[in-house]
């Protein structure tokens, strides 16, 4: 059986590499066109807000005000801003990991996605760690012994791969569970038993892996960012 | 015998024994889950948090089997020993 990222079509040539247009690339820019409509809906809904909320601006306002209130629990008055970047990460995640529930192949079940996103956490940690510390920031690989060194460096190297392997196996692993189940079930059966699973693998795992990639960047974040 | 079936074969073989990865944390998550309950017997009133940062937690420890997943598909998808035959 063949799990793998099928290929649909030719993006482009360069010498003799080809590069093809793929499943992930298909669902990821279906995810990022329903988060851009949204998005744009907000926006023009945006001039048409009151200062008494009602209906849909009800909505928007409250999960905006969930998310920097969560960046304030989980990292302090001064962090706030982080709750907006974090917001789109967490709905970019999971929109990503509900999509196989309509058959799309989940961009997360992608290393290249997951490393991407691991990669800008990675980038956060830095820019947070050198705009806080300054000076210190270096000196802090040194710590407790110049000895640490090595250590230190790997730890913080791997932040990145952990987040990543984290989300791409979890969501690969319920892609291969869920298609075998579907390859072994008589056609008859493939309405009502499988949903269980989609039920675990996409929605319950969906949602707790993108709550875990926001907990865990902020807490990374976090510990880079504050001298204490 | 064919080299290419002895080392699929190995692979395969390993790609199972990687999955035991699995028995670790799914004790660590069992206890995690069995402190869990005992603290929400202790304080009712705290469910929401103590299952939130027992999530978190579960979901950190699934880290390391999760790697061995990983060592199984790369063996069963994208076998690099078959390349170097």
């Amino acid at each position: 059986m063949d799990f793998s990222n099928k290929n649909l079509g030719v993006l482009f040539r360069i010498g003799d590499e080809t590069i093809y247009f793929n499943q992930t690339h298909l669902s990821t820019w279906i995810v990022m066109g329903m988060l851009l409509i949204l998005a744009v809906i907000v926006r023009l809904a945006l001039p048409r807000f009151s200062a008494v909320p009602r209906g849909f601006q009800n909505v928007v306002e409250a999960l905006v005000e969930v998310m920097s209130n969560f960046a304030k629990s989980t990292m302090g008055e001064r962090f706030e801003g982080y709750g907006g970047i974090y917001f789109s990460i967490f709905s970019f995640i999971l929109v990503s990991n509900y999509s196989g529930l309509v058959g799309l192949r989940p961009p997360t079940a992608d290393l290249a996605t997951t490393a991407a996103l691991g990669l800008i956490t990675f980038a956060l940690i830095q820019i947070g760690g050198v705009r806080e510390q300054r000076g210190q920031y270096l000196k802090s690989f040194f710590k407790p012994y110049p000895i640490f060194f090595p250590i230190n460096l790997v730890g913080e190297l791997s932040k990145p791969v952990s987040l990543a392997f984290r989300l791409f196996g979890n969501m690969l692993g319920g892609v291969i569970i869920v298609g075998l189940v579907y390859q072994m079930l008589p056609l008859a059966l493939r309405f009502l038993l499988p949903d269980v699973l989609h039920a675990y693998f996409d929605i319950f795992a969906g949602a707790l892996q993108a709550f875990i990639f926001t907990v865990l960047s902020m807490t990374f974040i976090r510990q880079k960012s504050v001298t204490d | 015998m064919d080299p290419k079936a002895f080392v699929l074969g190995c692979s395969a073989l390993a790609a199972g024994l990687a999955t035991l990865s699995g028995l670790g944390s799914g004790l660590g998550q069992g206890i995690a889950a069995g402190k869990a309950a005992e603290a929400v017997g202790r304080q009712p009133d705290a469910r929401g948090e103590i299952m939130s940062t027992m999530l978190v937690g579960a979901a950190v420890a699934e880290t390391c089997s999760v790697y061995g997943l990983i060592i199984a598909l790369i063996l069963l998808l994208a076998n690099p020993l078959v390349a170097l035959l």
